[in-house]
């Protein structure tokens, strides 16, 4: 069947995302077995499957998924373990499902093919087969009694505020009277008990009746909410330890201002019970302390807190916690949900980039004629225009996170594959960047953990017989620095043999054979097309293409790419990437009369290009900054080159740096800041060295963006040609 | 001194003459204390007097009937003047103190 009709497309997507979502709990799974979260989601996803699958008759689909929700229900009941062998029949359920539920999607009408009804009934043995051994474990989960006891006051039937004051014993002393604060009391509502307490009382020959004594259990009937009673006390409040516990009409009262909460965002406990009254800000902040007092000892969380205090009842925070877990997943469930066509977004983007450069001209106009009684408002405008662009490029960018996790799959099965054990971490998934970086560093990165997972980890002999543990861990990181991200890829494998790289690359012409190469620039001949360190090609790499696709594709976005390894002790691959490929923050300079853009983020600092201070050699193009041998570049000279400058006159030096690599460029004039909405270069000039794109100025110029990584690399050519490898640009 | 005894066959009748409040709760306390020796049978308060009755005041009241208790005597209030009926009321303490309280033709309700 060709064309799905569109219920059937909603459920496939249904389909893939509860998979997805599936896959990545079960991979949680192995680290935190009994993360509750992970096992609901894994649930939801059979249960949902299961019902949507009724929907269609995808009879064989249901009683596949049956079978793994009934499991999964026990699971999730406590009434049995999970284990690593329990989580790969589970994938394999789940690929299983995938592949039952894409027959019927195409072969609408045909049965089930043999092959696959028998996985079935394999897969059901194997989960079910296990199930009624570990049916008598006991279960993991303790079962938490949430009962609690609950004061006496609270139980009682009558409609009462109970409010209790513990004076402190220098109350009196600090002008204090207690009772005064309970007529005021009596002014909004009704009194009906009192209970004195003097707990501290000692005897009356030591009593000193200057002290405080008194305690105060009030029980009290009004119509006022808890913050007016609590301001009531409002001047007492250093010297008296107040609790006010509200009737229980009034925790009726509140469950139904939960319930009528709007859902709009997930909300703090505290906040919520603030909001319909429950808490007053004073109590919330002092329990808040106290539980940051207690934090060494192992601090119970907000509501326990609450209720043991007796400030709030039992059933309040139940279900105030209800309905922030509710709030919850309807936001999750939401944001799902938001599904805008890529085209758009670029459409969008493309507008605002017009729109930042029509800002610029008109900027340029106000400054030209003057005009002081605009300028408030062109600046308020180019501050929203700038918050627009900000927020346009936000919503391309998407979390890093995904992309990594796809890979706990991968490390998966590969490892199961080669024998290996291998674990994969992760860090900095929450780091942001343009989605279409996104989407094509995918398959780079997919090649170099494969390679990490093939080349760089060892079998797990040869890793105790190296002294390291049997486990080997792949690393993915991500982090921002300096307005562009970093990804790096790390392994504790065997690292890289600089001797057999530099046999290889001299066997294959790539340098001589006394050619003298530092560690870097020997880690970088992996790049070259043909050169792999790997004796035998497996099917997953090795066959010496590759390297040089994923740094070509790289460098296609503006990005970078380096190698360090240790031998011994493992490998590192960083990437760097640009964060977006539409607008930046750029640095306007001029030289020769020409404008070009620096980005700013690469922009370190800027001084004037003195030769008594920065002792500037000529002949080798560097100069001293601070001690520090900066190579620098005449931008001038570089885009002129028959055009030598003559006149001397006032000079500034941009330092820029990009990763650890630093240079100076020397300019004529400094233009300041600058929103850049870069322009691609037309075919012809793709190639341009020093060149990563344009950029249209206010005034209608052309401005050029400058490619920092390429100029660097070209500035430190200049400064010792001999270290400058051909490939290196 | 703001009380004067009237001694009587173990009963003690005390007019207290001042306020009881915070300012000369501690003269008080010293005047009262002297009152609850082992001769003492009964202690008889006479309120009358008493304009102004803070928390300190109330203090020594609440520790005296505790120590009455305590030692076996009876504490009688009586003649709970305006400013005592008023506390007594916003506390509920007339069943605790157990004393008859005489609420005087012009009193005045608040």
């Amino acid at each position: 069947m060709s064309d799905i009709n569109p219920a059937l497309e909603t459920f496939s997507q249904e389909v893939d995302e509860l998979l997805a979502a599936m896959e990545e709990a079960l991979l949680g799974l192995e680290g935190t077995p009994d993360d509750a979260d992970c096992i609901n989601s894994i649930f939801r996803a059979m249960h949902t499957i299961k019902g949507s699958s009724g929907l269609f008759g995808f009879d064989d689909v249901v009683a596949f998924t049956h079978e793994a929700e009934t499991v999964l229900d026990r699971v999730r009941n406590g009434e049995r373990a999970i284990d690593a062998e329990q989580v790969s029949v589970l994938l394999a359920c789940k690929d299983h499902t995938a592949q039952i539920i894409q027959h019927f999607l195409f072969n609408e009408d045909e049965p089930l093919p043999e092959s696959l009804h028998l996985q079935s009934q394999a897969l059901i043995a194997q989960l079910t087969g296990q199930s009624a051994a570990a049916g008598g474990m006991p279960s993991t989960q303790e079962v938490k009694a949430d009962h609690f006891e609950v004061d006496d006051n609270t139980t009682d039937s009558s409609d009462n505020w109970v409010i209790s004051l513990a004076f402190k014993q220098n109350a009196l002393r600090n002008g204090m009277d207690p009772l005064s604060f309970i007529r005021y009391l009596q002014t909004l509502g009704k009194i009906n008990e009192v209970i004195i307490t003097m707990p501290t009382l000692p005897r009356i020959e030591d009593m000193d009746p200057e002290d405080c004594y008194l305690n105060f259990k009030i029980a009290f009937s009004s119509s006022a909410d808890k913050k007016t009673i609590e301001d009531v006390f409002e001047f007492a409040e250093d010297d008296c330890d107040i609790t006010i516990l509200p009737p229980n009409s009034r925790q009726e009262h509140y469950l139904q201002l939960l319930a009528d909460l709007p859902e709009d965002q997930v909300k703090r406990l505290g906040e919520m019970l603030i909001e319909i009254g429950a808490l007053t800000e004073k109590e919330v902040a002092h329990t808040l302390n106290e539980q940051c007092a207690e934090d060494n000892a192992g601090a119970k969380p907000l509501g326990e807190m609450l209720v043991d205090k007796n400030i709030l009842q039992q059933p309040v925070i139940e279900q105030a916690l209800k309905k922030q877990e509710s709030v919850k997943q309807k936001i999750n469930k939401e944001s799902n949900y938001i599904r805008v066509d890529a085209a758009k977004l670029g459409y969008l983007i493309n507008l605002v980039g017009e729109l930042v450069i029509s800002g610029a001209a008109m900027r340029l106009m106000v400054d030209k004629h003057g005009l002081s009684d605009v300028d408030d408002v062109a600046s308020t405008m180019s501050h929203l225009v700038e918050d627009i662009r900000d927020t346009a490029l936000q919503l391309r960018m998407v979390q890093i996170g995904e992309t990594f996790t796809r890979f706990q799959r991968v490390v998966h099965d590969v490892s199961k594959e080669l024998g290996k054990q291998i674990q994969l971490q992760i860090t900095g998934g929450e780091s942001e960047l343009d989605k279409t970086v996104v989407e094509k560093i995918n398959d780079p990165l997919t090649h170099l953990v494969r390679n990490s997972l093939d080349h760089g980890i060892e079998t797990p002999a040869e890793r105790i017989r190296a002294g390291k543990p049997e486990k080997g861990t792949i690393q993915l990181n991500a982090y921002h620095d300096s307005g562009r991200i970093v990804i790096q890829i790390s392994d504790d494998g065997k690292g890289l043999d600089p001797e057999k790289i530099v046999a290889k690359a001299v066997a294959k012409g790539l340098v001589k054979q006394d050619q003298v190469l530092s560690k870097s620039e020997i880690y970088h001949l992996i790049f070259e097309p043909g050169l792999s360190t790997k004796e035998e090609a497996s099917n997953l790499s090795g066959r010496g293409v590759g390297m040089d696709v994923v740094k070509r594709n790289i460098e296609a976005l503006r990005g970078s790419v380096s190698v360090d390894s240790e031998l011994g002790q493992g490998t590192t691959v960083t990437i760097h990437l640009p964060l977006t490929l539409a607008i930046i923050d750029g640095f306007m300079v001029e030289a020769q009369k020409e404008r070009y853009i620096i980005p700013l983020s690469m922009v370190e600092e800027c001084v004037e290009m003195n030769s008594d201070e920065w002792q500037i050699d000529d002949s080798q193009h560097y100069v001293n900054l601070r001690g520090q041998v900066l190579p620098y570049l005449r931008l001038g000279d570089f885009f002129h080159k028959n055009k030598k400058h003559t006149h001397r006159q006032r000079e500034s030096l941009v330092v820029v740096r990009f990763g650890e690599a630093k240079a100076g460029f020397v300019v004529d004039e400094l233009h300041g800041e600058n929103q850049t909405v870069i322009k691609p270069l037309g075919k012809l000039f793709e190639n341009l060295n020093g060149i990563g794109g344009a950029t249209v100025l206010g005034s209608g110029d052309v401005a050029l963006i400058l490619d920092v990584q390429g100029l660097i690399q070209h500035a430190k050519k200049q400064v010792n040609p001999t270290l400058a490898l051909s490939s290196s640009v | 001194m703001t009380a004067k005894a009237n001694k009587n066959d173990g009963i003690l009748c005390v007019p207290i003459m001042d306020d009881m409040t915070i300012y000369n709760a501690q003269s008080l306390k010293e005047t009262l204390l002297g009152y609850c020796h082992a001769g003492t049978q009964e202690l008889q308060l006479d309120l009358s007097a008493v304009a102004e009755i803070d928390s300190a005041g109330l203090q020594l009241l609440l520790l005296l009937k505790a120590e009455a208790q305590k030692r076996g005597f009876t504490l009688r209030l009586l003649r709970h003047s305006e400013a005592v009926i008023e506390i007594f009321e916003l506390l509920k303490l007339g069943m605790y103190f157990g004393d008859p309280v005489v609420i005087p033709a012009n009193w005045k309700k608040s």
